[in-house]
């Protein structure tokens, strides 16, 4: 026991503890180790004059001791100060149970996620109805259109979005005619390459492509301009003026990206080819001419059709859904951050799950 | 004197958490009226109850003479026309002049000249002592201060018969402040408008504010003109006002009080 700071001497029918020195914060850690070691079999006198100083932490570690003793024998408590004695009332009226954080099951947890996911899905769903009842609003009273918005983020997240299109689409018709190209010379059947590149460009890649860019670069940005609107009130201020934000904020960036996203992917079919077209050169030596000549052939309208069909019913999705988790942000700056991943995660998703239906519906109908 | 807005036996729940039970108020035509409480008290919630940005969960609340629990969806638009409101933080939009900010409702519902317009603008400026200079300039380029003003000028735009503001005078320092205040005096003696404001600053609710109502304990605590408020024994009301501090910077108003 360090006797610098406490000891005790045992009589016959009790304890003689005394407390000495400095009880502060550098030195609770001591007296607590030469605390453990007080035998409590007999009641304890404890003789507080021996202290020279003291601070709310040597209080604080005699309140739990006091009550640790307490629990087991007799506690006398003698020598205190008035000011020492002032102190322990403060801190003990201030005292509060210790904070135990809850401890959350696995169950419980899966049951709390499951239920937010479906809170979350329900909140979404009362989302579309909104924005149905709007653009329905709005069809009947076309005026209320917002055109000057809409050809605002036609631009931003139309043309804007141009030049990493062209680039990720030449890219990818690149791949695929490489890729193809090594198989289909095996069979010497090197002219199918239009057909690959083509057919998969135009029909899922294209679309496919085009969206994903879409939905990281103006999903993420729908909800974080609206997050911070929300952040700052803005949101708030619209209502109060009469805006419904449906209008003002939601709908044309709707309407601005089911204009867009078709043209966009319409852009990335013809990048997407030229791709193809220039790694069959290379690699195959097919020329441009034979390509053209052949993809008049095998290329149908069709599937040009088909793949422009997805664009608009992606863009209401990547659009639908980075607006509503802009409205989800809270009065904090890192839920922005959290809904602005959770926007584009859920549209990517949803994009490419929608188009695994279209394919399979297309395929059912001999498309 | 008209009630302009009364709220009927309030209750506000989150979730489990009850906000208002039972809140009782009634503010009166042209008056100035405060609304303090300690933080959590509800003040803000209450606020957004009377411009429906919040529904209460039960009770009732009407503005200029309409219910809001059961208002059509025209009706609604048409009171929101009727008043204007200046949040804590501005929230001008953020995309926007100054002058575009304050012109953006006249440009939605009038159909005004441009020029009509302009002219209105520069007159709102000038009404809350703004150069006209700042109209051409981003919210994100002005200090805390001409902020509100512009705020103010913003929720002034559609000629409100009711002004709502929220901590008007906080975040600005003492001068400017009182300078505030002072021009919410004016605009409300020059324009016959309707005040309702949140607040904790001591110097307006001792100057400017007409009557108030204390929030605490989820309901009204105590209510009418500071004479009375001081009359409550309330423990907020007792914390609030009658410490050492209060009592030596407005001992001349405190002691009014008493006598009545």
């Amino acid at each position: 026991m360090n006797i610098e700071f406490l000891s005790y001497a045992k009589q016959q029918h009790h304890l003689d503890l005394s407390a000495k020195g400095e009880w502060t914060l550098n030195t609770v850690l001591e007296i607590e180790k030469a605390l453990r070691q007080v035998p409590c079999d007999k009641k304890i006198i404890w003789d507080f004059s021996g202290v020279s100083d003291f601070d709310s932490a040597g209080i604080l570690l005699f309140v739990e001791y006091y009550k640790r003793f307490k629990e087991e024998v007799d506690v006398e408590v003698l020598g205190y100060t008035k000011k020492q004695k002032e102190m322990y009332t403060l801190l003990n009226k201030n005292r509060q149970e210790s904070i135990i954080p809850a401890k959350i099951g696995m169950l419980e947890n899966l049951g709390r996620n499951t239920l937010e996911i479906y809170e979350d899905i329900k909140d979404f769903i009362t989302f579309l109805g909104h924005l149905f009842t709007a653009m329905f609003q709005v069809f009947l009273k076309p005026k209320n259109i917002r055109f000057k918005e809409i050809v605002y983020h036609i631009k931003q997240s139309g043309f804007n979005a141009l030049i990493i299109i062209g680039l990720t689409a030449f890219l990818v018709g690149m791949v695929i005619a490489y890729q193809g190209s090594v198989q289909l010379a095996k069979f010497g059947a090197d002219i199918f390459i239009v057909d690959t590149v083509a057919i998969s460009i135009t029909r899922e890649l294209g679309p496919m492509i085009t969206a994903i860019v879409i939905a990281g670069r103006s999903g993420s940005a729908y909800t974080a301009e609206i997050g911070a609107m929300k952040i700052t009130e803005e949101i708030a201020a619209m209502r109060t003026m009469g805006f419904d934000p449906y209008y003002f904020l939601v709908l044309p960036r709707v309407f601005a990206l089911m204009i867009a996203l078709p043209l966009l992917i319409f852009f990335a079919d013809i990048i997407g080819i030229l791709g193809g077209m220039v790694a069959a050169k290379m690699q195959l030596g097919i020329s441009m001419t034979q390509f053209t000549d052949r993809l008049y052939e095998v290329l149908e309208v069709k599937h040009y059709i088909l793949g422009m069909i997805k664009g608009p019913m992606f863009a209401f999705l990547i659009a639908a859904i980075g607006c509503y988790r802009g409205f989800q942000v809270s009065n904090n700056t890192e839920s922005i951050g959290l809904h602005t991943t959770a926007s584009v995660v859920n549209s990517i998703f949803l994009v490419i799950a929608f188009d695994a239906l279209f394919s399979v519906i297309f395929t059912e109908l001999d498309l | 004197m008209n009630p302009v807005i009364e709220i009927h036996d309030v209750v506000t729940r989150f979730g489990t958490r009850t906000i208002h039970n039972g809140v009782n108020l009634h503010i009166n035509e042209n008056e100035i009226y405060g609304i303090l409480g300690e933080s959590g008290s509800g003040k803000s919630v209450l606020m957004k109850e009377m411009i429906m940005l919040l529904e209460p969960s039960a009770g009732e609340v009407s503005v200029l003479g309409k219910s809001l629990t059961s208002i059509s969806f025209k009706d609604a638009q048409a009171l929101r026309s009727d008043w204007g409101v200046l949040f804590q933080f501005g929230a001008l939009f953020s995309s926007l002049t100054v002058a575009e900010n304050i012109e953006v409702q006249l440009k939605e519902y009038t159909d005004i000249s441009t020029m009509m317009r302009a002219n209105l603008v520069r007159s709102k400026l000038a009404l809350v002592g703004l150069d006209p200079h700042v109209g051409a300039l981003y919210p994100s380029e002005l200090s805390g201060g001409m902020i509100k003003r512009a705020a103010l000028a913003r929720a002034l735009a559609m000629e409100p018969k009711l002004l709502f503001l929220d901590e008007p005078t906080s975040g600005l320092d003492p001068i400017g402040a009182r300078n505030f205040d002072a021009l919410i005096v004016e605009l409300r003696d020059l324009l016959g408008i309707t005040v309702v404001m949140i607040t904790h600053d001591l110097d307006s609710i001792f100057s400017i504010v007409d009557r108030m109502a204390v929030l605490a304990d989820k309901r009204v605590v105590a209510e009418g003109s500071i004479e009375n408020v001081l009359q409550s024994q309330h423990p907020f009301v007792e914390a609030f006002f009658k410490n050492e501090y209060t009592k030596e910077r407005f001992s001349q108003k405190m002691n009014k009080g008493h006598h009545v």
